[in-house]
């Protein structure tokens, strides 16, 4: 059913004249104008990357046009071998992740309710985080070969990092005034982490998982590209030996829509885990 | 105000005795030797083949790097890497700031970043290598490719969150564009510009072993993963030392270009919270 004019115009007709509800109606406005401007700026991209090989500025056997990668794309997606792989690399992204987040809430945790050791790490967390990732990629093929737990290695040790700092500095961000509230009423160990450590600490582990999220799925197919186990990465080993481009070309747009995918997931997680807290909020994202 | 400020001062400075540095020394370098202590304990009790003690690699890291590997691999890697984050944060910081002053052109780039940023950066290698075949260029486009999104989408966020107060001051005062541009938008995202930068220096050092372990015959990376696959165990071991150092530094040298960058940010913030 179609909505009626004449209430549109007056519900059109309230916004603009209501002097407080007036900014609804402009944001409104602004948001489908961007939404359209958004549209048209996908829309010239895609133009443009079409024209590139179509005039013969770079081969198309180099840069294959959209229309030949979409039809790729639809081939890969009645290709059982597709979502097999892209199976694997979401299961080394999740189960990385959540290895990450254990081993992140727990050290962290312990490590951050204690100044005493969070002063003894100090040194210790400040060496090792800066270790890139991949470097050590050459010990996780040689301690398990060619297989997940090698990709698990890397996955881990880059996304603990971002976790774990994130719970560090969450948990030991308690008010002391609460903490000291909470103690006098004679609240437990454990109803002191329920009640005071966990809401301060909330807003910190949920950036923190966002942020991990992102360097789970990236290096999860960096570990597939260098050492070739089995998922979209070692797809793309596999079209890349055999110059098959246009399977390659796909394959990054896979990438790119897989990770947009989760990067919206989480950010629309972190946003309700925090819906109900603005003014933290605020300083997290400092 | 002052009188508050005054005895706090006064206690901290009687705190900072020698007592007090020759504690905090102990407490922040104990835990890295007990750490050093069981590595070196655990590789004479139960020696490993894959994880020699820390002796073994301290001598191949003087064997393997100090000498023509120094000039041959580390120089080049390290000269790549300079300038792909040379280029990434200079055109971040330059298309962001374009992006972020005009709405329109945001709106309408927004998607189109947005699905950049969440390619992962190693999957463009073979795209790279694709375009611009196995070269120094490809391995800086690499890079590059990869380290410009956090300084690029910051930039952005940064401008984009100015204070209006100031823009329009800037406008009524008819501040030329110049001006504008030095006094009042880049200092003000500044903040959030370093944010960007300090991710970008991270990914570039990721992007640079990558590509090297990908396609190349000299560089860090190739050199770590030759001696992986030649079972230089070692050697293997003082390339994932010299790849910690090598970020270790990294992370020092930004925080004290921030410190410098941003001291006026952090003084007004003390101010604010005194």
């Amino acid at each position: 059913m179609l909505p009626d004019p004449a209430l549109f115009s007056a519900v059109f007709a309230f916004f603009s004249t209501h002097p407080e509800t007036k900014g609804v109606a402009v944001t409104v406005n602004r948001k489908l104008t961007s939404a359209l401007l958004g549209t048209l700026g996908v829309v010239v991209f895609l133009v443009v990357w079409q024209l590139v090989p179509t005039l013969g500025l770079i081969k198309a056997t180099y840069l294959p046009p959209p229309t030949q990668v979409a039809g790729q794309l639809v081939a890969d997606f009645g290709d059982a071998t597709f979502w097999v792989a892209l199976g694997n690399t979401l299961a080394t992204w999740i189960i990385g992740l959540l290895l990450s987040l254990v081993l992140a809430v727990v050290l962290g945790t312990l490590i951050g309710l204690s100044p005493l050791l969070r002063r003894g790490t100090r040194t210790t967390i400040e060496f090792l985080r800066p270790i890139p990732s991949v470097a050590l990629i050459p010990l996780a093929i040689l301690l398990y070969g060619l297989q997940r737990e090698a990709a698990l290695v890397i996955v881990v040790w880059a996304t603990f990092w971002q976790i774990f700092i994130q719970v560090l500095y969450g948990v030991a961000d308690v008010d002391p005034v609460a903490r000291d509230t909470a103690r006098s009423f004679g609240l437990g160990w454990f109803a002191r982490l329920r009640y005071v450590v966990l809401p301060t600490a909330l807003p910190y582990l949920s950036t923190g998982l966002r942020l991990g999220g992102t360097v789970a799925l990236i290096l999860a197919i960096t570990a597939e590209l260098v050492i070739g186990n089995p998922g979209l990465g070692g797809l793309m080993v596999i079209a890349r030996s055999v110059g098959n481009n246009l399977s390659l070309y796909a394959l990054v747009v896979v990438a790119g829509a897989v990770g947009l995918i989760i990067n919206l997931l989480l950010r629309a997680l972190e946003r309700r885990v925090l819906s109900w807290h603005h003014a933290v909020r605020a300083e997290v994202t400092q | 105000m002052s009188a508050q400020i005054i005895p706090t001062r006064a206690t901290s400075k009687a705190r900072r005795g020698p007592g007090r540095i020759v504690e905090g020394l102990l407490s922040s370098l104990l835990f890295p030797f007990v750490l050093l202590g069981l590595w070196a304990l655990s590789s004479v009790l139960s020696p490993n083949r894959f994880f020699p003690g820390p002796w073994k690699v301290v001598t191949a890291f003087g064997q393997t790097w100090l000498g023509t590997s120094f000039v041959v691999d580390v120089l080049p890697s390290l000269g790549r890497l300079t300038l792909g984050l040379i280029l990434s944060i200079v055109f971040g910081i330059v298309l962001g700031a374009l992006v972020g002053s005009f709405r329109p052109l945001r709106s309408l780039l927004e998607p189109v970043l947005e699905f950049f940023r969440a390619v992962p950066p190693p999957v463009l290698i073979p795209v790279l290598m694709l375009l611009l075949g196995i070269s120094d260029q490809m391995k800086v486009a690499v890079i590059v490719s990869g380290a410009i999104w956090p300084v690029l989408l910051n930039t952005i966020e940064g401008v984009r969150a100015i204070d209006p107060v100031m823009r329009e001051t800037a406008a009524s005062y008819r501040l030329g564009t110049r001006d504008r541009i030095f006094r009042l938008v880049l200092p003000a995202a500044a903040p959030q510009i370093m944010t960007g930068v300090r991710q970008a220096l991270s990914v570039g050092l990721i992007l640079m072993v990558i590509s090297e372990m990908f396609a190349s015959s000299s560089g860090l990376g190739y050199r770590i993963s030759y001696f992986q696959r030649n079972y230089l165990i070692a050697e293997m071991w003082s390339g994932i030392l010299l790849l910690g150092l090598i970020g270790i530094a990294l992370s020092l040298l930004f925080q004290v270009s921030e410190r410098i960058i941003l001291r006026w940010y952090h003084g007004t913030k003390e101010m604010e919270r005194a």
